[in-house]
């Protein structure tokens, strides 16, 4: 159920008032609702649950924790410590 | 898919593995809450690459097997009366209520739905201005803001003839009911990510500092998880109880402002009754007095409901940690995902589905 996933802004539109937006998983197009990240833009990656983005994909962030995996044990095997 | 097959990496996987092994030094016990996670779990056999000791409790974050029976029947009760269009998400389908479920009730008549989103239901509403569209609203944090959005565009546009059977359940009261049952074994959680995606964190150094326990805001994918574990072992080894953010990427600690405001406009925090486990004061949400005629509750008489649960199925047990699935005596032989004794069979969240799912081989007797 509380199954999200990330998918990336194609384009953004109002319908009745409400902020709606195409979005891309992969090749696969879905219908978002926007109401709840406002802000997101076309390009970037929102999470998404039910059909509805509740929260952007901070890619920085996504960049920065795969680079500290890389990083872990490194220096112990460096000082051999392992 | 982007930002999928990263967080899978198999030489990443193993990096952080290394890692775990090398900070454990004795037996931890440790509860994943959600059932997202539970399937991740199982699915990848990330328990059976931990050192020995380190034991993954499966948590009641499944919000279809928590769903009391007395609601389940409430909804077959709706959906079987004329006139009655009922939405639901796939997974509640097969989910038993006494006697029946809701595909029994559509093959004998009743038009039942599956939609994949709220706002879908909203639209039929809309297209069938002559019928009563009901939409099971059930689901934790990460759902709520979904069905809260389409009862506040109900009543924006004026769209009486649909309504909310609302049954949802928070994480936090959980965790509280879990650390103060009796016999709990539970040293440390990982807390649901996209739940925390919605609410934040806010809530959670109270819970690890009252119960002495790390609390480990943790994601979906493989490399998520490990790292949720190996931050929680770290934490556990050195006698640490912080609340610390392993899914940073999709969690920032404010969670979702817009989200949670809506939330605190459509509903308010009521008792509720978690199915096998029993009522957990203060652990839900209903719909608030601004938006009570869209309570399906409320709009339909069903009359007096007479719960009946199998007497074979131990899924309170499996949910609540005491248990693993396969110790229950019924497992993968009267109950099976295609003829569920209990909703944690059927549930793509369900422990006893992912143990059906992913290891039938090694646990079940060949020929049993």
């Amino acid at each position: 159920m509380c199954l999200a996933v990330p998918g990336q802004v194609k384009s953004i539109s109002e319908r009745d008032g409400t902020l709606m937006a195409d979005v891309d998983f992969g090749g696969v197009r879905k219908d978002v609702c926007l109401q709840y990240v406002p802000d997101a833009t076309v390009g970037e990656y929102v999470v998404v649950h039910v059909g509805f983005a509740i929260q952007r994909l901070d890619e920085e962030s996504a960049k920065q924790t795969l680079a500290n995996f890389e990083q872990l044990g490194i220096l112990e095997e460096e000082f051999g410590a392992k | 898919m982007k930002y999928l097959d990263e967080f899978s990496d198999p030489v990443l996987a193993r990096r952080l593995l290394d890692q775990i092994h090398a900070v454990t030094t004795r037996p931890w016990a440790m509860m994943e809450v959600c059932g997202g996670q539970t399937h991740s779990i199982i699915r990848h056999g990330i328990d059976q690459l931990l050192p020995p000791g380190i034991e993954m409790i499966h948590g009641p974050g499944c919000p279809v097997c928590v769903t009391p029976l007395e609601m389940i029947d409430r909804a077959l009760a709706i959906a079987s009366q004329p006139g009655v269009i009922f939405c639901s998400f796939g997974d509640m389908l097969r989910v038993p209520g006494s006697g029946r479920d809701l595909f029994t009730v559509k093959s004998a008549g009743a038009d039942v739905r599956v939609v994949y989103s709220p706002l879908d239901a909203l639209n039929i509403a809309r297209d069938n201005p002559d019928r009563e569209v009901v939409f099971f609203g059930i689901g934790f944090e990460t759902t709520a803001p979904a069905n809260a959005m389409t009862v506040y565009q109900a009543r924006r546009l004026g769209v009486r003839n649909f309504s909310l059977l609302v049954s949802h359940v928070l994480v936090p009261p959980a965790i509280a009911a879990i650390m103060e049952a009796p016999n709990c074994r539970v040293q440390a959680f990982l807390a649901a990510g996209h739940v925390c995606s919605v609410m934040g964190t806010s809530l959670y150094p109270a819970l690890a500092a009252r119960y002495r326990v790390p609390i480990v805001v943790t994601g979906f994918e493989p490399l998520d998880i490990l790292e949720g574990i190996r931050q929680t072992v770290v934490q556990l080894e050195s006698g640490s109880f912080a609340v610390t953010n392993a899914y940073p990427r999709v969690v920032p600690p404010e969670g979702n402002v817009p989200a949670r405001q809506m939330l605190e406009d459509v509903f308010e925090v009521t008792d509720r009754t978690w199915r096998g486990i029993g009522m957990i004061p203060a652990s839900g949400w209903r719909l608030s007095s601004r938006y009570r005629e869209f309570d399906a509750e409320e709009r339909f008489a069903v009359g007096e409901i007479h719960t009946d649960e199998s007497p074979l199925c131990r899924a309170g047990e499996v949910l609540q940690g005491h248990i693993k699935p396969h110790e229950c005596s019924a497992f993968g032989k009267e109950c099976t995902p295609r003829n569920p004794l209990g909703a944690t069979m059927v549930s793509s969240e369900g422990a006893c589905a992912a143990y059906y799912a992913y290891r039938r081989l090694d646990l079940v007797e060949v020929g049993a």
